[in-house]
């Protein structure tokens, strides 16, 4: 059985172990490009958001290459993308292709079926025990892969030579695709360390600092956010983003203590004390933190007409005077085009720069 | 000698040039219109302006804005190349003294800018619709076959404005079509629309933004006076527009660009002749990858002086 699943960022190389060792022939999906996007917008509901429309071209697109079944994820709470698997599987089959999606549901939504759909992934003659053990290690693996992209963009805005982090990144990729066991992608995680950290730095720089918030997709992939991240990198800025697959890099990143959604959540409570949806509470949440913890400005990914981040948007005025913290909102859908994102960025920049400039003068004065 | 400092902004309907000195005084301004070859525009206006500066004046230093800007830049040797936000923000704080809110609307943008003890707060771009940009105004005075100078004058003779619906540009434009077919006076009408474009500017550019005074309103939409009037009564606060209210991007980029080569003290100005070089642009689709990035390249007299466009990088060539 031909396999596939959705492409977000770099898990693809994860995924693509997991399934292979499960003993499926993988199906690896294309990175999302132009292609992908036309295919999605043709045959989509023109007011479904960009992550539907990227999804349904991702599985054409692997269609075409052979796969039969998709893994994919549902969802809970009053965001659409819980339904979307349901509206990919219909469309697909009006279509006429022959083609399932396995659409996992949050366990808490319903346990048993949970389970039932991860007995239906587990082959014959894999033992619970190991496939319990095969996904750990999967894990382990997207764990690896977040910890090099997490390194890349703080390393990024000190670079010497532009592009010289996203050429060591890309090499990382290569290594950690590689490793098959545990130990190995245990050692090629510290090899990739030692990779990331040798590209030639220099340290007396004093970047700004972004934080990148919104909603799961669109902050997750690249392809979709026009490589944000990367983008802002070369310009100089150190970029930090919320969201992330794995819950390896919180630890690091958000103020001390607090690391679960739980917490981001409190943050959020003299703003907006009911979930909303999608990441929109978590998206306010986040704000105040970026804030505590220094940051000169924030970035929301948000795809175009996405209900909780507009909810989130409309409080984001009073969040940003009170904390002090300017925050920039992007929309992104096909219509999007990287010209204007670009001069966004630059000018949201200047802005930053020239906030920085005068608190600095302030402090000066004061002092 | 005296010294000269160019501006460039190279927008979408339209293309200006300014020469100014050391005291923000105009010393040449060229309005052009861009009709979509900013290649060609950006020759003749330089071979215009360059007749229209004093002889007694050289340049020192250049630079480039709006959504040409990368290839404006290129050609004439920009030393600044910077946004459209960050110049309009500058030209319109040295005029405006105490600006605290500008409004902009241009040919297929608006914006609104948010300044604090002169420095840029916060600001808004229209993201996925154009409708009540300069573009709808300047097709709907085709439509009317009124010229678009005399719009702002007739919207002021109207004493009972009617109501359009201004969110989407095509409805708008059925809209007032109904209107008309009902009888309405074309001064109603026209009064309707700015009303109905002041609108949504405020329900969309301008949501959630605190508007304090002084408020500037600014880009080639300023020159109509049915516009001024209708903000100045929906904020309830006088609407200043600047002298150079048509010109501020390049104005802001030229001063700029001066203070860009007072810390770099040497211009990488080409001079006025760009207007002697053939440039042609041309792109082809990279397939080393399946991102199939478009790449341009930009030729000055058959010779690859720009490419970009591509993500990794590989294909790009910055220009001197």
């Amino acid at each position: 059985m031909k396999i596939t699943f959705p492409h977000m960022g770099y898990s693809y190389i994860a995924f693509k172990m997991l399934l292979n060792e499960l003993g499926y022939e993988v199906v690896v999906p294309p990175e999302p490009s132009k292609r992908t996007i036309d295919l999605g917008v043709r045959y989509a509901p023109e007011f479904a958001c960009i992550p539907f429309k990227v999804l349904l071209g991702t599985y054409l697109e692997t269609i075409e290459m052979g796969a039969e079944v998709a893994i994919t994820s549902g969802g809970m709470g009053p965001c659409r993308a819980g339904y979307y698997g349901i509206m990919h599987q219909r469309i697909l089959n009006e279509l006429g292709y022959d083609f399932h999606l396995h659409i996992f549901e949050p366990p808490q939504v319903n346990y048993l079926d949970f389970i039932k759909k991860l007995k239906a992934v587990k082959p014959r003659g894999v033992s619970w025990r190991t496939y319990i053990q095969l996904i750990k290690k999967g894990y382990g693996k997207l764990e690896a892969i977040d910890e090099m992209e997490y390194l890349m963009y703080r390393i990024m805005p000190f670079e010497i030579n532009r592009g010289d982090t996203a050429k060591a990144f890309y090499k990382v990729l290569e290594i950690l695709d590689e490793a098959q066991t545990t130990e190995e992608i245990e050692d090629a995680r510290w090899e990739c360390r030692k990779i990331i950290a040798k590209v030639p730095q220099d340290r007396s720089r004093v970047p700004l600092k972004i934080g990148i918030i919104g909603e799961i997709y669109v902050v997750l992939e690249p392809a979709v956010n026009f490589y944000i991240q990367r983008t802002l990198g070369e310009m100089g800025v150190y970029t930090d983003r919320s969201i992330w697959l794995t819950s390896y890099t919180q630890k690091n990143v958000l103020v001390e203590g607090k690391v679960g959604e739980k917490d981001i959540h409190d943050m959020a409570h003299p703003y907006l004390n009911e979930l909303i949806g999608g990441h929109g509470l978590n998206s306010i949440g986040e704000i105040v933190i970026y804030a505590e913890d220094g940051y000169d400005g924030v970035i929301q990914l948000a795809p175009f007409s996405c209900i909780p981040e507009i909810m989130a948007k409309g409080i984001v005025p009073r969040v940003s005077r009170e904390e002090g913290i300017p925050v920039m909102t992007i929309f992104i859908d096909e219509q999007t085009a990287a010209a204007g994102v670009i001069t966004r960025l630059e000018a949201f920049l200047d802005l930053l720069k020239r906030k920085r400039e005068q608190k600095a003068i302030k402090e000066k004065r004061l002092a | 000698m005296k010294k000269g400092y160019l501006g460039i902004d190279v927008g979408s309907v339209s293309t200006n040039l300014i020469v100014i000195d050391e005291n923000d005084e105009v010393l040449a301004s060229l309005y052009l219109r861009t009709q979509g070859q900013p290649i060609r525009v950006i020759q003749e206006g330089m071979k215009e302006i360059s007749s229209l500066v004093p002889a007694d004046v050289e340049i020192h230093a250049a630079g480039t804005t709006g959504s040409a800007r990368y290839l404006g830049g290129i050609m004439v040797g920009a030393d600044i190349i910077k946004n459209e936000i960050t110049a309009h923000a500058i030209g319109t704080s040295r005029f405006v003294p105490g600006v605290q809110t500008i409004l902009e609307i241009g040919g297929q943008d608006s914006k609104i800018i948010i300044l604090r003890d002169g420095i840029v707060t916060d600001f808004a771009m229209n993201t996925v619709c154009a409708a009540g940009t300069g573009s709808f105004l300047d097709q709907q005075s085709a439509r009317l076959c009124i010229p678009i100078e005399d719009f702002g004058e007739l919207a002021l003779k109207s004493k009972n404005p009617v109501r359009i619906a201004g969110r989407c540009a095509v409805f708008a434009e059925s809209d007032m079509i109904h209107k008309q077919q009902l009888g309405h006076s074309m001064e109603d009408i026209i009064a309707g629309l700015c009303d109905a474009l002041v609108r949504n500017y405020l329900n969309n550019v301008g949501k959630g933004k605190e508007i304090l005074p002084p408020i500037a309103f600014q880009g080639g939409v300023a020159a109509n006076a049915g516009m001024k009037k209708a903000f100045e009564k929906s904020l309830n606060h006088e609407v200043i527009i600047p002298k150079n209210f048509a010109v501020m991007g390049a104005l802001g980029v030229a001063i700029i660009a001066r203070e860009a080569v007072q810390k770099k003290k040497e211009t990488t100005f080409k001079g006025f002749e760009v207007t002697d070089f053939s440039y042609k642009t041309r792109s082809f689709e990279c397939q080393s990858c399946p991102n199939r990035c478009e790449v341009v390249q930009f030729f000055q007299n058959g010779e690859v002086i720009a490419r970009w466009g591509s993500r990794c990088g590989k294909w790009d060539v910055q220009a001197s």
